[in-house]
């Protein structure tokens, strides 16, 4: 029981490199903005990206229909993952007003998905699609099968100087947006931990969180992000209601 | 002689020649068996309380094995225990007299350790005599031709029901119970039990109910009832009935005459007894002493934590080198094995232990039971005696040594209701929904099931009696779909029904499978291995530390801890675990790597403070009268008299049916401490309750703080002139416990749980791919938010929040207690802390407030960012 056990003080620990290789970050309201090589990119409470400049809203592993996925295998997970998704990310496109929306991949939890869905999540899911231009990105679990929704499939697709793809490529990527890894952060502080989704950025380039309801993470400290992020990593932690910044020093592995 | 008509020649011979006279209750026992009724046995330890239970079947058993004619080994005897243990040992015992007395017997257990190829052989040969868990039961009845398996069954024993009963494990128990009722209807029941305060009701579950007269059930909330289909459907149950009411009435239960009169102390320590804190760290001279004049001693204490700390303070005065060994459930089960096989040679001088040692095995010659702090309930308290002495004409010797002032009253209360052989009452227990759904799909995976029979069957279970029909049918679809408003996995339904015979059946054996991985109603909470590493090379504090870290080597596990403990902890911070003082360096995979620590005298974080077993209702009860009737503080320490008169004259102590709560001020804080006596997790959950209010009306409230025995909540408004009656009325257990449920963390655990046994979600596999590099696949906190957003009145949302009431939040005791204190609240409202109030306030600062705490984590590792932009 967290609740009962005593927070001792701490000692303070010295501080990493980290801390001197963070980007550069604005706290504005409920988002971050931060910096990929030129670009300004916004990163919102819920999940999604927004890039200013281009009018472009992004989200990643929206992983629809997943709940479907599990009960087809016996685990009945609630049926509502999909309606949640779509309704948040409904929201975000009348707050934003996009000219572009980019589903970065894994929109659908399996090549299934889309015939499993519901009549009226699809019409709203194609409502959306019909007031902006929607680009799926090929993913690992859906690949090309949302395209009978409507809108465009890219593999890779370029916005400005930044290149947008499902997943992060090894070495070096500046100006790269991906997805695929579900990042998620363990921070700590008072006697205790709190692990939630996050995006996770050096300054250079930056995986993004996974937008689905039911979607599990990998925690930033795993070593899957130690070669995209060689001189460690920022996470911009989705709070309840806004975007907080944590520093590696106070991140945890699971 | 009576004797001699009961018992047959072998077993006659066999008792007179080890110069063994048969104990009445178990002639008894023998007696009602061939008269094919069914007993719950009620008797001390010591009783012979196995050999009673099985002596029946054996002498059932004997003639079969001795005909010449070898009769096919057929299950005869079922034998269920909550302890995979207690089976061994059950085994090893009954071993001598079949062997002894040449029965051609088979006698084999059934746990979650047997081999496969054992378990395929135990089902084509089933032994005579079978002895297994709960779980296992279950298994066996979720697996096909589980009938042809149980159809000669003539008795079940299940051993120390009175642990399982009350529990989640005993709901399932049950209903497998009734499953078998149904396939070898003749069988009679036999439960073994301790000492309990109902024993009526303990009866009950032992036996269920006759289901009710088929009339008049199924119709109650029925509104638009096809009439041709009722009727058809009671002809067919009529038709089908074969169900055979458990042998009901007067009579069930036998009781052994009690053992004598167990001798139990309260340390009366010389030592200033704390004010606050649960380590009784103060008594440990005279603990020591209690060891050394006894034989060998079991120290029970609360919680592992205690447990660590009782044993480092043991060997740290251990002038004599006193063998004293340490055992709880986290320890590594070889070790935990090494200081059972020690005792048992009687090499030990004491065993420091936390409930572990509870129940079952005898592991030698305990002749002194020592309780560290308070007991929290008199019918644990008396199991635990029990572990001392197991010669039932010669008393029982126990100790107690509370560790504060509340807990010095507590141990009186305890020790008067001993010697009057008062009990605290277990509540009735309400059956789980997750629980029902689980042996739903067990059933589905056996012998296909007729939804009105199996409804029947389940009504004739204690537990679930007052199920009605329409919950039984929710929980079905819940197995089936998910039993979601929104009807979208129809087409991917678990279990389905036969078009002819209207039978379920599980979908196909895939899903038969995945349920068998899953059974059981215990969810651990995630374990990590705690393993002692070593530096590649040996670093000395100070030397700087080179580039990229030498390499750790793994070496010894040491046991199990929680997750979440691991957690809270920072790299570098030291703890009590196996007896050592450790220093945590990280989490790899899933082992939470240590070194040793040696020196730090004061490990920097203590494990949970408090205790896991909240305060009985029935002591807290007597505690309250206690601190009203002079005449029964003669026997309490002059320190403790002295604090209560101060108590009286600085404030009041009240009535037993009134509630006193305090204001005062105190360093630039208000105060509020009200005392329920009704244990931590109440307390925290009205502690909780409260401070939402207090911050509605305005008073600005910092924290609180909830003990065993009051709630202190500090603000920076004063808080004499509120409206308590207002404050503590009841409604606050409706919108303010909703809202607050809503976001609690607990909440989640709980609902994490129901679904794991409900099978929503799969259990996690030990061996299983953890989630260590890879993704955890989905997350039940999420599931929780969704459905609570989408269907708040989902089945398992109110099995959760049925169990939160009973569990984690103790929500049902909040309730009767602001029921019992409705106007009879009495305030003071005094210039400065209270006698009482001390000891909270002593607590207070130990623990920091928890409201909103997670944004608040997050809150801080921003503001990190901020200076370092800045």
């Amino acid at each position: 029981m967290p609740l009962l056990s005593r927070p001792a003080p701490r000692p303070s620990r010295p501080r990493r490199r980290a801390v001197q290789a963070l980007p550069p970050l604005a706290i504005v309201g409920s988002h971050v903005e931060t910096r990929l090589g030129d670009t300004l990119v916004t990163a919102l409470p819920d999940g999604a990206l927004w890039i200013a400049e281009a009018k472009t809203l992004i989200v990643s592993d929206l992983h629809l229909e997943k709940g479907s996925a599990f009960a087809l295998r016996g685990q009945m997970l609630p049926p509502y993952d999909t309606h949640a998704a779509l309704v948040k990310l409904g929201k975000l496109i009348d707050a934003m007003a996009p000219d572009i929306v980019v589903s970065l991949g894994d929109s659908f939890h399996d090549g299934g998905g889309v015939a499993r869905m519901a009549s009226s999540d699809r019409d709203l899911l194609q409502g959306m699609i019909a007031r902006c231009d929607w680009i799926w990105v090929e993913g690992n679990h859906d690949g090309r099968a949302p395209e009978t929704l409507g809108g465009v499939v890219r593999d890779v697709l370029h916005i400005g100087a930044l290149v947008l793809r499902h997943e992060p490529t090894e070495g070096a990527a500046p100006g790269e947006i991906a997805g695929h890894l579900h990042p998620c952060a363990k921070v700590s502080g008072r006697g205790r931990s709190v692990r939630r989704r996050c995006f996770a950025t050096d300054g250079a380039r930056l995986v993004m969180p996974a937008f689905g309801a039911f979607t599990g993470g990998l925690n930033v400290c795993d070593d899957a992000y130690a070669e995209i992020f060689p001189d460690g990593v920022t996470a911009l932690v989705l709070g309840k209601d806004r975007v907080l910044p944590a520093p590696m020093e106070r991140l945890l592995s699971d | 002689m009576k004797q001699g008509a009961l018992l047959p020649s072998p077993f006659a011979d066999w008792f007179a020649a080890r110069g063994w006279s048969p104990r009445p209750h178990q002639l008894e026992l023998v007696r009602r068996a061939k008269a094919g009724l069914s007993t719950l046995l009620i008797a001390p330890t010591g009783a012979g309380k196995t050999l009673a239970g099985f002596l029946p079947s054996l002498i059932e058993l004997a003639p079969r094995a001795d005909d010449g004619l070898r009769r096919p080994h057929r299950l005869h005897t079922l034998y269920v225990s909550p302890l995979k243990a207690l089976t061994t040992d059950v085994a090893r015992n009954l071993d001598t007299p079949v062997r002894e007395m040449k029965l051609d017997l088979r006698i084999e257990s059934r746990t979650g350790d047997t081999p496969p190829h054992k378990r395929q052989r135990q089902r084509a040969h089933p032994p005579d005599i079978l002895l297994t868990t709960p779980e296992q039961l279950s298994l066996l009845i979720a697996s096909e031709h589980a009938r042809v398996f149980f159809e000669d069954l003539q008795a079940v024993v299940v051993d120390e029901i009175h642990a399982l009963a009350p529990t989640k494990r005993g709901d399932l128990l049950a209903l497998a119970l009734a499953r078998l009722q149904r396939w070898a209807p003749g069988h009679r029941r036999v439960g073994l039990s301790a000492t309990v305060a109902d024993e009526e009701g303990l009866a009950r579950y032992l036996l269920g109910h006759a289901p009710p007269p088929l009339e008049g059930r199924g119709l109650g909330g029925g509104v638009k009832l096809d009439v041709s289909d009722m009727s058809a459907a009671v002809a067919r149950r009529r038709k089908e009935r074969r169900f055979t009411p458990s042998p009901q009435g007067e009579g069930v239960i036998v009781k052994a005459p009690p053992g004598a009169q167990p001798m139990v102390d309260v340390l009366d320590s010389d030592a200033r007894i704390p004010w606050a804190g649960h380590t009784a760290r103060h008594a440990m001279p005279e603990v020591y002493a209690a060891i050394k004049a006894a034989k060998l001693a079991l120290v029970f204490v609360n919680t592992r934590a205690q447990a660590e700390l009782t044993f480092q303070e043991l060997w740290r005065i251990n002038d004599d080198a006193l063998p004293i060994a340490l055992h709880h459930g986290s320890l590594d089960v070889t070790q935990r094995r090494k200081v059972e096989a020690a005792m048992a040679r009687g090499d030990l001088r004491a065993v420091v232990c936390t409930s572990t040692l509870d129940l079952g095995i005898d592991w030698g010659d305990v002749d002194l039971v020592i309780q560290m702090g308070a007991p929290k309930g008199a019918a644990r308290l008396v199991q635990r005696i029990g572990r001392a002495n197991h010669r039932l004409d010669e008393p029982s010797r126990a100790l107690l040594a509370p560790s504060n002032r509340f807990e010095v009253l507590e141990c009186r209360a305890a020790q008067e209701a001993v010697a009057e052989g008062a009990m605290d009452g277990a509540e009735r227990r309400i059956g789980g929904l997750d629980c029902l759904a689980q042996h739903i799909m067990g059933c589905a995976c056996g012998e296909p099931f007729d939804a009105d029979e199996l409804y029947a069957e389940v009504i004739s279970t204690e537990p679930y009696a007052a199920l009605p029909r329409a919950q039984f049918d929710r929980v079905i679809d819940l197995v089936a779909t998910g039993g979601y408003a929104l009807r979208s996995y129809d087409r991917y339904k678990r279990i389905v029904q036969d078009l002819n015979t209207g039978r379920w059946r599980a979908r196909n054996p895939t899903i038969a499978q995945q349920h068998r991985m899953n059974v059981g109603a215990i969810v651990e909470s995630e374990m990590l291995d705690v393993r002692l590493v070593y530096r590649a090379q040996s670093s000395r504090p100070g030397t700087p530390k080179s580039d990229g870290p030498r390499p750790l080597v793994p070496g010894r596990r040491l046991g199990q801890i929680e997750e979440y403990f691991i957690e809270g902890l920072t790299p570098g911070d030291t703890f009590l675990f196996a007896g050592e003082v450790l220093r945590f360096l990280s989490v790899r995979d899933t082992d939470a790597l240590v070194v040793r620590a040696p020196g730090a005298e004061n490990p920097s974080i203590p494990s949970y403070a408090g205790g896991k077993f909240p305060l009985s209702t029935f002591l807290a009860d007597r505690v309250r009268h206690m601190l009203h009737e002079p005449k029964r503080q003669k026997l309490l320490p002059q320190q403790v008299r002295d604090w209560i008169r101060m108590q009286k004259k600085r404030s009041v102590v009240p009535a037993p049916d009134e509630m006193l709560i305090e204001t005062f001020p105190r360093a630039a804080k208000h105060y509020l401490v009200c005392y329920p006596f009704e244990g931590r997790l109440a307390h925290q959950t009205l502690g909780m309750l409260i401070t939402r209010r207090l911050e509605r009306a305005g008073r600005k409230p910092m924290g609180f703080l909830a003990s065993e025995y009051a709630m202190a909540v500090w603000a920076l408004e004063p808080m004499d002139d509120l409206d308590l009656d207002a404050l503590f009325d009841e409604d606050m257990l409706g919108d303010d416990l909703e809202a607050w449920l809503a976001e609690s963390t607990l909440m989640k655990a709980t609902f994490s749980k129901c679904a794991v046994i409900a099978g929503m979600i799969e259990r996690k596999l030990p061996g299983a791919v953890r989630k260590t590099g890879r993704q955890v696949s989905f997350s039940s906190d999420l599931i929780y938010d969704v459905l609570k957003q989408y269907e708040p009145d989902h089945i398992l949302l109110q099995a959760a929040f049925a169990d939160a009431g009973e569990g984690y939040l103790d929500i049902k005791r909040v309730g009767a207690l602001l029921r019992r204190v409705k106007g009879r609240l009495v305030h003071r409202a005094l210039p400065h802390v209270s006698p009482f109030a001390a000891p909270v306030m002593l607590e207070v600062g130990r623990v920091g407030v928890q409201g909103g705490a997670d944004e608040a984590v997050l809150e801080d590792a921003a503001s990190l960012i901020a200076e370092a932009m800045s």
